[in-house]
């Protein structure tokens, strides 16, 4: 899978700080501690220091009008409020695209999740490995198949059309083919801790719900839904966050007028030029995917999680 | 509890009640009656269909045929959410994300009852888990998680209450102790219990009656007392308790005593206590019925007696258990207590072995003479009084104390 610019937020969220080891703790106390250091040298060199540099690069001017004349660092911090008045549409949008692709993904996830763990039997196996069979494919190919299945002329917009579904009359470079797309690359991603929490659930916990009076969808509602949360949460999550970065699928599958902040910081960076604005951007995005991620583990962990 | 109507309780039947995987009886033809308010025991080996008879009464499980009906109500169909039937599950099956509490009241809010407040603590009560009421499950012992089960179960004052091996996940000392607790809360409430068991020890305990299924089928149904002392086949026999079992021809019969010869000896035993009209039948005495005579010793009148060479003595306290070998090859299991009186016989010791006519029972000389033994306990197969007769049993037939 490509990396979006911004998917650094993916680690400040999943990362836990270490607590420094005590002194005089005994050699075998310490190990424990040694074991992290791989992991840390390894964040520190191509985490925390290519951040830091964003960051950095987020606070310089231009030294003239010619980006090849460079950049210089004076804390200018104006560069956040141009890149939002400049790109506020992208922004949201973005994260309009990504809920919407995730709300999708959990609706087809959850029941697909439930049956593999509760239906499936024997064919468990193999159900999970045609969830990650995509993955076999490059991100890249799969999205340019979507570009094949919903073009113009493709059977999916006859098929629609004949259906008197469609009121543009077409899919691709619309948002609902982005929408579409994002909701397909990450699905697994949603299906996997979906399954992997529901997995987990006592079979006799539904029969208990049973017994106790609880119709199907009550025994759902008290018993099953609460304690898939975990899984919903993690999938959620799991989906969101790169897909408010991503980038791809709205420059293959969308028109200009449906571009996500992802490919606007890729064509600042690569095309423009403008560091200063791409690295704010960046960084606004980082932001707030990390401090809606907060608001949401903050309000779904008050619901009793295991 | 109090603040609810009393409720007529009404008999559990199963009429022809039938469960079918494949070609397989799981559950084969089976007709029980449970009276209103008796503590029942389907107590048999796991694969015998026991739970899947509970299952199927919960509702949890659809009959390939038959009829489950509560009083004149036929409740075959019915949806298990529908059944005025709760279940105690293997396992409990609580709500891990729920503490005690809504654990308990879950029955009663699905049914928008009022009051729950009042009547989750009044239950909580009887368990006497008051004070653990906002604990969640797992923060509980094996035991509390027990009643917690039999609680969230009970509160619903089903018509019948399923427990399906509920003791099975305790220990020894934790088991006895709740088999009490349940037996006190079922006097106290009054509710059919039905309890499902392999443990014949624990259905003898709690049970006012017990039906020792096998192979979907029952093969006896009766008190605990009853069923001890008067085995109908030899599985219910090896079962039950344990059991010597040998093989025997009728010689003659009158209205009280059936007279059998067994390898050349006269066994006497009563009419009534024979389950058979064929003349080719088995013996069986059980283990303490059994009294040893050392050579010379004195063989009280009207004993049926049999001599053998003692094989093993183990001392275990309250009781000795002898093995003692037949002439014809088989082995007799006997417990003496250890009164402390007389000298014990040793290893290699020829003896009497006596009893009561009184205490013998007939089966059917078809059966199978190791059926309803744990196969992994016997150190030879299956064997049939035939067998034994044409001398083809290898000794010895049991494991002492198993």
């Amino acid at each position: 899978m490509q990396i979006p610019a911004s998917s650094p937020a993916i680690d400040v969220a999943g990362v836990p700080t270490p607590a420094a080891p005590a002194p005089g703790l005994t050699r075998g106390r310490a190990v424990p501690y040694w074991l992290l250091l791989p992991g840390m040298l390894w964040l520190t060199v191509f985490f925390v220091v290519p951040l830091v540099s964003l960051f950095a690069t987020s606070l310089q001017s231009p030294v003239s009008d010619n980006p090849d004349d460079g950049y210089y660092f004076n804390w200018d911090f104006s560069n956040y409020s141009e890149a939002l008045s400049r790109y506020g549409e992208q922004y949201v949008r973005s994260f309009v695209f990504a809920g919407l692709a995730t709300l999708l993904a959990l609706a087809i996830a959850y029941p697909l999740a439930y049956f593999i763990a509760f239906k499936a039997g024997r064919w468990k196996a193999l159900l999970l490995v045609l969830v990650v069979a995509p993955f076999f494919a490059s991100f890249l190919i799969r999205t340019y198949a979507w570009r094949t299945i919903l073009a113009d002329e493709g059977f999916v917009v006859d098929l629609l059309n004949a259906l008197n579904l469609l009121p543009q009359d077409r899919v691709l470079n619309t948002p609902l083919a982005v929408v579409t797309g994002i909701t397909y690359n990450f699905l697994p991603f949603m299906i996997l801790p979906l399954y992997a929490s529901l997995d987990k659930i006592d079979p006799r916990l539904a029969e208990a719900g049973a017994d106790l009076y609880a119709k199907p969808l009550t025994t759902f509602r008290k018993v099953i839904w609460p304690l898939s949360m975990p899984g919903v949460v993690a999938g959620t999550l799991l989906t969101f966050i790169p897909a408010a970065g991503d980038y791809i699928n709205a420059r293959l599958l969308g028109s200009t007028n449906d571009r996500m902040i992802g490919s606007v910081i890729d064509s600042q960076f690569i095309i423009v030029r403008d560091y200063p604005i791409a690295s704010a951007l960046s960084f606004l995005l980082m932001a707030t995917i990390l401090i809606l991620v907060t608001i949401y583990v903050r309000r779904a962990g008050t619901e009793d999680l295991l | 509890m109090a603040s609810q109507s009393v409720k007529q309780v009404e008999d559990l039947h199963l009429v022809r009640l039938t469960k079918r995987y494949g070609e397989h009886a799981a559950v084969d033809d089976l007709s029980l009656t449970i009276p209103a308010g008796s503590f029942f025991a389907l107590l048999g080996p796991s694969g015998c269909g026991k739970t899947t008879t509970l299952r199927m009464v919960a509702g949890l499980e659809v009959p390939t045929a038959g009829m489950i009906r509560i009083g004149e109500q036929d409740i075959t169909a019915l949806r298990p959410y529908k059944r005025p039937v709760n279940t105690v599950f293997q396992s409990y099956a609580l709500f891990p994300h729920m503490d005690i509490f809504e654990n308990v009241a879950f029955g009663l809010r699905r049914r928008g009852e009022k009051n729950i407040e009042a009547r989750v603590n009044e239950m909580l009560e009887l368990v006497e888990l008051t004070p653990m009421a906002r604990r969640k499950p797992a923060q509980m012992s094996g035991g509390q998680q027990q009643r917690v089960a039999v609680a969230r179960a009970l509160i619903n004052r089903p018509d019948v209450l399923l427990l399906d091996e509920p003791l099975g996940a305790l220990d020894l000392k934790l088991r006895r102790q709740m088999q009490i607790e349940l037996k006190r809360i079922q006097t106290e409430v009054g509710i059919t219990f039905v309890h499902v068991t392999h443990d014949q020890e624990e259905a003898m305990t709690m049970a006012d009656t017990v039906a020792v299924m096998n192979a979907g089928r029952i093969e006896q149904l009766g008190a605990p007392q009853e069923l001890y002392d008067t085995p109908r086949t030899a599985f219910a026999a090896n079962f039950l308790g344990q059991s010597n079992l040998f093989p025997g021809q009728v010689v003659a019969r009158d209205a009280q005593s059936v007279q059998i010869r067994a390898f050349g000896q006269q066994v006497l035993l009563p009419a009534t206590k024979l389950s058979t009209d064929s003349d080719r039948v088995i013996v069986g005495v059980r283990p303490e019925k059994l009294h040893l005579h050392r050579a010379g010793g004195a063989v009280p009148e009207g004993r049926n007696t049999l001599t053998g060479v003692v094989t093993d003595a183990s001392f275990v306290g309250v009781s000795t258990q002898y093995l003692v070998a037949t002439p014809w090859g088989q082995e007799l299991i006997a417990f003496e207590q250890n009164m402390g009186s007389a000298e014990r016989p040793g290893v290699g010791e020829t003896v009497t072995v006596s009893w009561e006519p009184a205490h013998s029972f007939g089966l059917d000389g078809s059966d199978d003479l190791n059926a309803g033994i744990d196969d992994d306990l016997l150190e030879v197969g299956h064997y049939t009084a035939a067998d034994v007769e044409a001398g083809l049993v290898p000794a010895p037939a049991t494991v002492p104390g198993g």
